[in-house]
């Protein structure tokens, strides 16, 4: 692509690129369209375009063997000229991966192996017949050609991730056809940096990384700074466990992000931009690397950007394994080379930040909207959602539900339509028993609120937060003391150590909780967890301290029974906690075999050969072994 | 400076904007507890880190308790600092740090001493709602300074500000993460083994035992109470201001009577002052400036009678050790004149002699053990203890010192001039030496014998003196990092000075790492620096190459300043070290 | 020879450092980490005092970061380096069952290395593929939906390596 020397001559290149990836559009949102192609495809049936999830979720299930496969049988049956293969970003629907969708037909084929691609290439690109078995749905007894219309899909709205599926995250130009720097060349060249500010304010946007912040404020506080060096950052360090939003962004859409950066630089008067992002992202590095590079060769990023005398270069800065440089001034810290150790604030980074500069710092899924906010307007931003939480959200849907993956809804869907509508109800069809939201600093919401619209203020009623997306669905298989458990062992894990109340009182914490689900556990410890868990909010240094106890106190106020079940009856009511299960075995079904006895790691199964054992409950330790071993089925669990 | 209106527990506050809710509620008589936070503002030294969550206290409209030691306050603040939540809060911050730490007070070597024990009592801590067991031991016993015992780190950070910020070493850093997190040297590394200056700031500013001296008082009185044992002990400028904050007497007292006697008491065969050797070390170093002017000799010269400052250079900027003046350190001069002259005097055999040297300095117990500061066989100093320790050994003779009447040091090494007892200060060496130097150059009189410019805080102080046809640049540096600016100036052929002093604690000696512990209190340093100037303008004599006892003894013994046993007595060399 | 091998993995750091354009090279201190570990596969005492010498940086302060970054290891890591995900969705997908059968079939817990340097377990914090848990990375490779009676199969696979 030739260097970009002025906004007019970026929208000629618009101009001429802009169409280049309607065949992917053509269709959508229409009802079964195959048949009503307009011209000029409507004539030449054969050019196809195949997007390929190249994402790195379904990267591990071979997607990019299967999109090189592809192209080679494509060209064996002599299609390569009508017929090309596009690696794309991630659709969303990561349970039914490894996925490929046909355009212009959007017909959507799911989890593909190797062994499909001959199919595909001749019973459908050659011949023009679909795959029946491998459409979306054909494994569940319901094939659909539509993909839009499947609630999944229907029921989103992308605007962060707008582009992850339809294009090609390593083409500048694909990125163009998109409007891509539009945003950018209208800020340089008809707004000034205050109006900028402004547009963002009206939009209403708040910070996606999980506080909520109102972003146009945040850019207006750093825009009045009157030091002459300031920064943009974007929080790419994503540590949540259970969140791929912004991973997904960064692979499926990089010059978004890249854009949005520029667009705050100009917006604050910075010049240089860092991304922090964390060492376990490998493919979102080396896509940022080659994003940078390329708009750099364009003009569009660098020195001069557009020929408007605009500077803005962007670096990159690897995390290293913690989690709590997520936390603004441990990410200041850690982009400064020192530990990761949070500070006090205020100072905010908006007017001490790197470098001791004012910084704006955002988060990715944030960034991803400024682009379209710019183009469409505020008012349109504010057309979706809520009052208070203006356009959508990104949700990494884990856990029990059978829709596993992302989806972007506008705020203030309930969780019933999420979890049921668009995720397709729970797994087996069991019994949801709580969502879990804003990963460890996040609490459990149990079905009841099913009816919640979703919202900054209304999560954090309840006693959760949105956190950065992080949403996990559990069954009644689930124990919620577990459950909390597990996040506090993450959060005694990452915790800096700097502050009084989160290094002993976590850790403390964390104690209790395992003396509970080993069924040592008595009253006073539950108040103790309440009280202790109340006192690391009120007094810890950062965020990851303030929230970090939500997780057992929201399990406390939502499934005291089963807490008390642990600690009263010394009974895990979901089978999970292992050191209070029983295993015992039917007399009825014991064939005598032995070979629980055989294997029994301390002996304590007796009995004769050929005749019924017994399991010594005193001396068991619980480790399930006989239970996995036993050819009848003869020992249960409770 | 605007001001700011605030209310705390309901009572109407006025402040400076910029003050701390911490300083605004002191300023009205409310004293929040606080930990972590120490702040020596005229020197720079600002431990706030907001990581001990002592302070915490309420502020309307705030969801979260705030740290006050970090909180500035904003006009219409509403402070509560008395509520049972915030009460209780501060109070589970104390249960929480002493739930892993040793409960052995009774044998502490900071039972008295102790901030956390003192906080404890404080907030009335009766038992502890969570335990868990006390790290092993693990006592860093490796060098003659610093004993470092991990188990009673509270993780305050103190010592690694202090050692990273104020004096630019970083010789400890926080290692690992979480509840596993210490402080230690690089790879656990025994700290004679670093680059440590012994400096003893990190000690200065511990609140535990953590960070504590190396402990000579018995070996002291071991000595002194060897009847065959003849034991000549001298003390430093700043131990006269400082001592008697211990034993009972208000800060900036000048307890010099008392001192003297007080270490007779102990048993000591002869007591002779530091300040003497301070005069010494004048003509010695004022001499060898004054033939370096006027033979080209490497400049600037630099005072050499700080061994942390020593150990800086030989460290980082060994290529600058030809700057150092040769001269030993006063208490090292005494030693070596007592040992190669006065013993002979006295009739005693250098096997029976010991030299202990009282300083407010815990470097010098690095220092006294450097192998080229003996004669081969006989170090100039055997001894070295901290004002601290002297404080001690005086309280545990039943020594009862406010009611002890003055005594006078013994000749001939008693007298020193108004010069000398201000070396204690940071500025004080560079006063004396222009004394001397003015007054040897150019044969006058100096009417005005104080150097305004060299007196006070700031960190590097620069003048130049007009000394007959020539004008002399001078600059005084104290803390490491200020030191460390000066060398990068110079290396980068910014400066031009003739001479330099560089101090590396806080304020100069007065400031040491063995003096009693300021707490935080500016005005301890304050204080103490001026009773060292009133010590001065009280002396008859105040120009060091006045000193008749001086006089006598070149006359008697050492000959020529800079001379041939001047050089073997009072001279010394430096070694180059790795720069980590 | 091993010598002269360790000699030019020396070199390959110090260019890197040579051609950071950042003014304060203190500040690309985790960079530069991240940079020598890859060129010599931990980071031993040496080569971290060699950095605190290259970037005018205390030991102890390199000691501090290397030790509180997950990342950073100052123990060689096997040739081959299993994850284990312990992320959310993969503990609710069972993750901790076949991180302790990786425990069991090697022989050594996790954040430990076989004898032989072949094998190492690393627990790590989620890598953002929640979809496909329980997720194992061993090396670069991403193992989706892995079941305990997998675990051996896998291992399998690096047997003739």
């Amino acid at each position: 692509m030739e260097r970009i020397l002025s906004f007019d001559q970026l929208k000629k290149q618009y101009e001429a690129v802009k169409h280049q990836t309607d065949l992917r559009l053509l269709t959508l949102n229409q009802a079964p369209s195959f048949i009503q192609l307009p011209e000029p495809y409507k004539r030449d049936l054969s050019v196809r375009h195949l997007m390929v999830c190249a994402d790195t979720g379904c990267a591990a299930s071979h997607s990019l063997g299967i999109a090189d496969l592809l192209e080679k049988t494509i060209e064996k049956y002599g299609l390569q000229d009508k017929v090309k293969v596009i690696k794309t970003g991630c659709f969303g629907l990561c349970s039914q991966g490894p996925i490929v969708v046909v355009h212009p037909e959007r017909v959507m084929y799911t989890q593909l192996k190797v062994e499909h691609v001959e199919e595909i290439v001749q019973n459908h690109l050659r011949d023009g017949h679909y795959v029946e078995h491998l459409l979306l749905g054909a494994r569940e007894g319901n094939p659909t050609t539509n993909y839009d219309q499947v609630d999944f899909f229907r029921k989103q709205t992308r605007i962060a991730t707008r582009n992850c599926g339809l294009i090609n995250p390593a083409s500048l130009e694909e990125y163009i056809s998109q409007k891509g720097y539009l945003a950018l060349g209208k800020c340089l060249t008809e707004l000034t940096p205050d109006g900028v500010v402004d547009v963002v304010k009206k939009s209403g946007l708040r910070g996606r990384g999980g506080a909520g912040f109102p972003t146009g404020m945040k850019w207006g506080f750093t825009a009045v700074e009157k030091e002459p060096q300031k920064y943009v950052c974007c929080n790419a360090d994503e540590g949540d466990p259970g969140a791929f939003m912004d991973r997904s962004v960064l692979e499926g859409d990089p010059h978004s992000v890249l854009e949005a950066m520029a667009i705050a630089g100009y917006a604050i008067g910075a010049d240089t931009g860092f991304i922090y992002i964390r060492a376990e992202y490998p493919s979102a590095i080396r896509r940022l690397l080659s994003s940078i590079e390329q708009a750099k060769e364009a003009g569009l990023l660098g020195n001069n950007i557009m020929g408007t005398g605009f500077n803005f270069n962007i670096e990159l800065r690897l995390g290293a394994g913690a989690f709590v440089c997520g936390e603004e001034t441990a990410l200041i810290a850690s982009v400064e080379g020192n530990r990761g150790e949070p500070r006090n604030k205020p100072p905010y980074p908006a007017a001490k930040g790197i470098y001791g500069k004012p910084t704006v710092i955002n988060n990715v899924e944030t960034l991803a909207n400024i682009c379209p906010i710019i183009l469409n307007g505020s008012d349109w931003f504010r057309s979706i959602g809520t009052e208070k939480s203006p356009g959508t959200k990104v949700f990494a849907l884990a856990g029990k539900v059978n829709n596993v993956g992302l989806i972007e809804v506008p705020m203030g869907t309930t969780l019933r339509e999420i979890i049921y509508e668009i995720g397709g109800g729970i797994v087996n069809d069991k019994q949801l028993k709580a969502v879990q939201t804003g990963g460890p600093s996040g609490g459990c919401i149990p079905a009841r609120y099913l009816d919640t619209p979703i919202d900054y203020e209304s999560l954090q009623v309840i006693g959760t937060m949105m956190g950065s997306g992080g949403m996990i669905v559990l069954d009644e298989t689930t124990c919620m003391v577990n459950i909390a458990k597990f996040y506090l062992e993450f959060t005694v894990d990452e915790s800096c150590g700097k502050c009084t109340p989160c290094r002993f009182g976590n850790r403390y914490m964390l104690d209790i909780m395992n003396k509970i689900t080993h069924g040592q556990g008595t009253r006073e410890d539950l108040d103790k967890l309440s009280q202790l868990g109340e006192t690391i909010k009120e007094a810890s240094l950062c965020g990851l301290g303030q929230s970090s106890p939500n997780p057992v106190l929201s399990t406390i106020r939502y499934f005291r029974d089963e807490y008390l079940a642990h600690i009263d009856d010394k009974r895990c009511p979901a089978g999970v906690c292992t050191s209070l299960l029983q295993y015992e075995i039917v007399p009825e079904l014991c064939i005598g075999c032995t070979i629980c006895a055989k294997n029994c790691p301390v002996q304590c199964i007796s009995g004769a050969v050929r005749q019924v054992h017994y399991i010594d409950q005193a001396a068991c330790i619980k480790c399930g072994l006989c239970f996995s071993k036993c050819p009848k089925k003869a020992i249960i669990r409770k | 400076m605007s001001m700011v209106q605030l209310t705390i527990n309901g009572l109407p506050v006025h402040a400076e904007a910029g003050t701390t809710i911490l300083d605004a509620a002191k300023s009205i008589g409310i004293k929040i507890p606080s930990l972590c936070y120490l702040h020596l503002p005229d020197v720079n030294v600002v431990c706030q880190g907001a990581s001990c969550r002592v302070c915490l206290v309420e502020i309307d409209g705030r969801r979260n308790l705030a740290p006050s030691c970090s909180t500035t306050v904003v006009e219409g603040m509403v402070v509560k600092t008395d509520t049972s939540r915030a009460v209780e809060a501060r109070k589970t911050m104390l249960e929480l740090m002493l739930s892993n730490h040793p409960h052995n007070c009774l044998f502490c070597k900071r039972r008295e001493s102790c901030e956390l024990k003192a906080l404890s009592a404080e907030m009335g801590i009766d038992e502890l709602p969570f335990q868990a067991p006390v790290p092993e031991e693990e006592l860093d016993l490796s060098n003659f300074s610093i004993v470092r015992d991990t188990t009673k780190c509270i993780l305050c950070r103190r010592c690694e500000t202090v050692c990273t910020q104020v004096q630019t070493m970083g010789i400890y850093s926080g290692v690992q993460r979480g509840f596993h997190t210490r402080i230690d040297t690089a790879f656990h590394t025994p700290m004679m083994e670093t680059a440590c200056t012994f400096c003893g700031q990190c000690v200065a500013v511990c609140p535990t035992a953590a960070l504590t001296e190396v402990d000579n008082s018995a070996v002291v009185f071991k000595a002194v109470r060897d009847p065959k044992k003849t034991v000549i002990v001298q003390t430093a400028p700043a131990v006269r201001v400082a001592l008697g904050e211990e034993l009972g007497y208000p800060v900036g007292t000048n307890v010099t009577g008392k001192m003297v006697t007080a270490l007779r008491r102990l048993g000591f065969d002869k007591v002779v002052d530091t300040d003497f050797a301070a005069d010494l070390t004048i003509i010695e170093e004022a001499t060898e400036l004054i033939h370096r002017i006027q033979n080209n000799g490497v400049l600037p010269m630099m005072t050499s009678c700080c061994p942390a400052w020593i150990k800086f250079l030989e460290h980082k900027y060994p290529d600058m050790l030809p700057n150092l003046s040769t001269c030993k350190s006063p208490h090292e001069m005494l030693g070596a004149v007592i040992k190669a002259y006065y013993a002979e005097k006295l009739k005693v055999n250098l096997d029976q002699l010991v030299v202990v040297s009282v300083m407010p300095c815990l470097a010098k117990k690095y220092e006294n053990n450097r192998p080229e500061l003996s004669d081969g066989t006989y170090a100039d100093v055997d001894i070295v203890i901290s004002t601290r320790e002297l404080a001690g050994m005086i309280k545990h003779s039943g020594i009862q010192f406010t009611n002890l009447p003055e005594g006078d040091f013994d000749r001939p090494f008693g007298e020193s001039t108004g010069a000398s007892v201000i070396f204690g200060t940071t500025g004080g060496v560079m006063e004396a030496a222009l004394r001397t130097a003015y007054e040897t150059i150019t044969g006058e009189k100096l009417e005005h014998l104080e150097f305004e410019e060299m007196r006070g805080f700031q960190g590097i102080k620069t003048g130049s003196v007009k000394i007959g046809d020539l004008k002399v640049h001078v600059a005084v540096a104290h803390t490491l990092r200020n030191a460390r600016q000066l060398m990068d100036e110079i290396q980068n052929g910014t400066a031009d000075y003739h001479f330099i002093e560089v101090m590396a604690c806080p304020g100069g000696c007065i400031g040491g790492g063995g003096q009693p512990y300021h707490h935080g209190e500016m005005d301890t340093l304050r204080k103490r620096a001026s009773a060292l100037y009133t010590a001065d303008e009280a002396k008859v004599i105040r120009r060091s190459h006045e000193n008749p006892d001086i006089t006598k003894l070149y006359q008697d013994y050492l000959g020529e300043p800079n001379g041939h046993i001047a050089h073997e007595l009072l001279h010394t060399h430096y070694t180059r070290r790795n720069k980590h | 020879m091993a010598c002269s091998g360790l000699q030019s993995k020396f070199q390959e750091l110090d260019q890197y450092i040579d051609n950071l354009s950042i003014s304060d090279k203190g500040s690309a201190l985790i960079p530069v980490l991240h940079r020598a570990q890859t060129i010599f596969g931990y980071l031993p005492q040496d080569v971290q005092a060699h950095i605190a010498d290259r970037l005018d940086v205390s030991t102890a302060k390199v000691y501090g970061v290397v030790s509180f970054y997950t990342f950073f290891t100052m123990e060689p890591r096997g040739r081959f380096n299993i994850s284990v995900c312990l992320g959310t969705a993969c503990f609710v997908g069972g993750a901790e069952a076949v991180l302790k059968e990786f425990e069991k079939e090697l022989k050594i817990k996790s954040g430990e290395t076989t004898s032989d340097f072949k094998f190492s377990i690393t627990p790590v914090r989620c890598v953002g593929a929640c979809s496909l848990a329980p997720i194992v990375m061993i090396n670069d490779k991403v193992y989706p939906r892995v079941k305990t009676s997998e675990v051996a199969h896998i291992l399998a696979e690096y047997d003739e390596m």
